[in-house]
């Protein structure tokens, strides 16, 4: 039977419809938490006018700049640290066969993935209440191990996907022009896997800067996060400060996503 | 062979500084967990160092105050059922918008796919409360729906949204889908539509060709995707908080009243290990689905 030419073997009728609705929802309510970000009344809902009163009032406000430098703080070394552990991690893992104990090390690295937020936030809490007993420190440090460590799968993942597509003749050329494993690692590897690094930082920065359960549960006293700050301003009276304060942090997630997102486009030309 | 244990040896210390993180950071403290589930709780939070199985007698159980009978515990058990529930029904109504979602994205032509995927991804990797504060604003009494709602004359008093199990649910499900749409989508995007065309000449209906045809290629995606939105259904802390307040519990919430209010971290320790033999199970059921069922389409 001669089909008509209008005849689409790809459509599903009502498909269409479902799935652009569903990126209206996605995006509905984030664009009506932006708009109300530029309004000049207190009210989330309704519109007085725009105004750039409530960005300057986070600006202003002494617990935000605390908790936005101490979210900086605590992002920047966790993914350098977390970055770091996991390109060392990817060389060893990735270009070799199966070794003894590689089932064990993928779990571990890939553990933060699998386990839910609240009970490694629990079991945080009660080992570094032990710690804190026993040595009495209480600074920042807990939170940046904490952080590292779940940051590590996110920065493994595109580290990993980069050494996998790389061309293994350079380093062999390297090595038998006598290249110390260093020296190869520095002038030959590094240069090449660099957008992956790159790409594997900014997610940990991302994933780290928008932590809440962990950081809630092993945050000492005064130490605020922005996103744990904005937790606990929830239970009071909204304005539309936390819609300004919600803006800014989007803003940093979407350019660094969308960053990454061109860094392992580019990759693939 | 020398070479061999050395180049084991460089492997081990490569891996080292990561394999110390995160033991000292993820899976260690979790043995720490287990420990204190058989202690007994001390009068202002912390533990005595004493065995006691009590913890897990009141995970499910609880002994009533004034004549020592054993009942089973109705405040927890409903609150695990409500976990196991809400989560189920996210799962469900993710897969439902999910699924024509990844369809259309796959059957876009091959450059604009990706484009289409970003969009998906975006508001996966931006802060998950601000997300779930942004629903929040929509539904609650002085939100953007009853505004319109009132406003337009078709209720006269705004509609009860926030602090349901409507509202964590709507929440989990806008959080989690994108988490649907991804595995989906790799399992449809590599579908061949030559056997939908075939499947055509042969006079199947649209419907036919969807379920007996398209859905069984990407059957593996389906599972994968229920799976990722059910386990962070199922431990959410965050969208309970703040769409449920304070009645509408989760197992994430009572955990962590273990913690503040309630002071009984045994308790909160065994819960917690409950919580994750329940997310075990699920993930072993899904490697296992995942093992069987690789196609050759796949």
């Amino acid at each position: 039977m001669a089909r008509s030419r209008a005849f689409d073997v790809r459509r599903q009728s009502g498909f269409a419809f479902v799935a652009l609705s569903c990126f209206v929802l996605l995006y509905l309510p984030i664009i009506l938490l932006v708009v109300y970000s530029f309004n000049a009344g207190t009210s989330i809902a309704v519109w007085e006018g725009f105004s750039w009163q409530w960005y300057v009032s986070a600006w202003q406000n002494e617990k935000v700049q605390e908790a936005t430098i101490l979210s900086l703080i605590i992002a920047t070394c966790a993914s350098i640290v977390a970055t770091s552990a996991a390109v060392m991690a990817a060389l060893a893992t990735t270009r070799t066969s199966k070794f003894r104990g590689s089932g064990l090390v993928f779990a571990m690295i890939n553990q933060p993935l699998m386990i839910p937020e609240i009970v490694t936030a629990v079991a945080l809490l009660i080992f570094f209440a032990m710690i804190k007993v026993a040595t009495g420190y209480t600074g920042i440090w807990y939170l940046i191990i904490a952080h590292s460590a779940f940051c590590i799968p996110f920065a493994y993942m595109p580290i990993r996907a980069r050494l996998q597509g790389m061309d293994l003749n350079l380093e062999q050329a390297a090595a038998d022009l006598y290249g110390r494993p260093w020296q190869v690692f520095r002038r030959v590897t590094l240069p090449q896997l660099w957008p992956g690094v790159l790409a594997g930082a900014m997610l940990a920065f991302v994933i780290s800067l928008d932590d809440v359960v962990i950081t809630e549960f092993v945050k000492s006293a005064g130490q605020d996060t922005l996103p744990t700050y904005m937790l606990g301003q929830l239970r009071r009276v909204i304005t539309p400060e936390i819609n300004a304060i919600s803006t800014v942090l989007l803003a940093i997630s979407v350019a660094l996503v969308v960053a990454f997102y061109m860094l392992s486009q580019s990759k693939k030309q | 062979m020398s070479s061999e244990t050395q180049s084991s040896r460089n492997r081990w210390l490569l891996l080292s500084p990561a394999l110390a993180i995160l033991t000292l950071a993820a899976a260690g403290p979790l043995l720490i967990v287990v420990v204190y589930s058989f202690l007994t709780p001390g009068d202002y939070g912390g533990v005595i160092w004493q065995f006691s199985t009590d913890a897990w007698f009141n995970v499910v159980a609880e002994r009533d105050f004034f004549d020592e009978t054993i009942g089973l515990s109705d405040a927890h058990l409903s609150i695990f059922w409500r976990s196991v529930r809400l989560s189920l029904l996210t799962t469900i109504v993710a897969f439902l918008v999910g699924f024509p979602t990844a369809y259309f994205i796959a059957t876009r032509p091959e450059n604009q796919r990706n484009i289409w995927m970003l969009l998906i991804m975006v508001p996966f990797w931006t802060n998950l409360l601000i997300r779930t504060f942004a629903v929040m604003e929509i539904i609650r009494n002085e939100g953007v729906i009853n505004s319109v709602l009132v406003g337009v004359g078709l209720v006269d008093q705004p509609i009860q949204m926030l602090f349901t199990d409507f509202a964590v649910t709507l929440g989990m499900f806008y959080v989690y889908l994108p988490l649907m749409v991804l595995p989906i989508y790799a399992s449809m995007e590599r579908m061949d539509f030559s056997l939908v065309e075939a499947a055509f000449d042969l006079y199947a209906t649209r419907w036919r060709v969807l379920r007996k045809v398209i859905f069984p290629i990407v059957k593996p995606g389906v599972v994968a995707g229920s799976i990722l939105v059910f386990i962070p259904s199922l431990g959410a802390y965050v969208t309970p908080r703040v769409l449920g307040g304070g009645k509408n519990l989760m197992m994430g919430n009572l955990i962590e009243l273990q913690f503040g209010q309630g002071r009984n971290w045994p308790l909160g320790a065994a819960l917690s290990i409950t919580l994750l033999a329940i997310v075990m199970v699920a993930l072993i059921f899904y490697v296992r689905s995942a093992g069987t069922e690789e196609t050759p389409h796949g």
